[in-house]
């Protein structure tokens, strides 16, 4: 009986799992200070993919109205820029581990939302941005390692990321209505 | 004589402790089974959104849960039926978040008071508004480190 007992507990034990809290994770910018000069860093137009979304969670992309199915495709086209389109932004030679001197994109992607756009409409935003991320450092770990970018070493994972830079503004919140 | 008289050399015999562990174990199983873990108790309902890229938060005692959501009917009298933010057990304003991140970092030891991250967790049918108020104090508070909580979602392709 106390064997048939043991039996059940270890099954139980091996069977259950604490829910793991799962979710995209971001680091937020600190808040600048507040005697600092704000010195608007400029961007070229071309070097921005300025995602808006809008209160009816309608997106446009640099003053193109999208599908959310389209972003994926929009931003890695975006970060690639594979025929050094004169609309897609400047690369810059740079020195990256493992790779050599490679051409890394200067592409900065800034969203802005309204205060009426819904969380789930955010949250799939930054969910095709970070899926296309993710497909971009697949790609280049695949080229060069044929492995997936989960499973290289930390070293090559620092070089890959390098070279597929991924930057995501957000912009400062506009208190437009001034109200909360 | 008497068939009756008792035997006086004859003692009771000792209960058999052979079930025992078997009672013990029947113990163990039922507590095991109607204990819950001691969670906030949610006033507010709210249907995580869905995600494909997620990541694991790993380390439980370093996070610290903001809950936002639609008030339960019970409170939709006093408190409405927008969405609200959710602090420990009680509701609060996005003023509050301040405080309540200085309490969380209270709570934690020394060294390890700048590894909390903020779990957001958020209705999906939320507005922006108040995720951008609450990631402002956030920042004022500089907690940093952000956790959106999503739910898996299914791979289309």
């Amino acid at each position: 009986m106390a064997d048939i007992a043991f039996l059940l507990l270890i099954f139980f034990l091996v069977s259950t799992t604490m829910d793991v809290d799962t979710g995209i994770y971001k680091k937020l910018p600190p808040i600048p200070e507040k005697d600092q000069v704000e010195d608007d860093v400029k961007v070229k137009k071309r070097n921005v993919l300025a995602i808006l979304v809008n209160r009816n969670d309608e997106l446009l992309v640099n003053g193109e109205l999208l599908d959310i199915s389209q972003l994926r495709e929009k931003t890695k086209e975006f970060i690639l820029n594979p025929n050094n389109d004169e609309n897609l932004p400047e690369k810059q030679i740079k020195t990256v581990p493992y790779f050599g001197d490679v051409p890394v994109s200067k592409g900065l992607v800034s969203l802005q939302n309204d205060r009426g756009t819904s969380y789930e409409m955010y949250i799939r935003v930054q969910d095709e941005l970070a899926i296309a991320a993710r497909e971009l450092k697949d790609e280049k770990a695949m080229q060069k390692w044929s492995k997936k970018y989960s499973e290289l070493d930390d070293d090559q994972q620092d070089a890959v990321k390098k070279y597929v830079p991924m930057a995501i503004s957000e912009a400062e919140p506009k208190n437009v209505g001034g109200k909360r | 004589m008497s068939k009756f008289r008792k035997d006086g050399g004859k003692e009771l015999p000792a209960i058999s402790t052979a079930s025992l562990p078997d009672i013990v174990f029947m113990l163990l199983f039922f507590f095991m089974v109607s204990t819950t873990m001691r969670d906030v108790e949610l006033n507010v309902s709210y249907v995580q959104p869905q995600a494909k890229e997620l990541t694991k938060l790993e380390k439980k005692d370093l996070v610290s849960n903001i809950h936002v959501g639609v008030p339960l009917r019970k409170f939709q009298k006093t408190f409405g039926s927008e969405s609200r933010i959710q602090l420990n057990d009680q509701f609060a304003t996005v003023d509050d978040i301040q405080q309540f991140i200085a309490s969380e970092r209270e709570a934690r030891k020394e060294e390890l008071r700048n590894k909390l991250t903020t779990s957001l967790k958020v209705d999906r049918y939320t507005k922006m508004g108040i995720i951008v108020d609450i990631k402002q104090e956030l920042r004022k508070a500089s907690a940093l480190k952000l956790n959106y909580s999503a739910l898996q979602g299914a791979e289309e392709n």
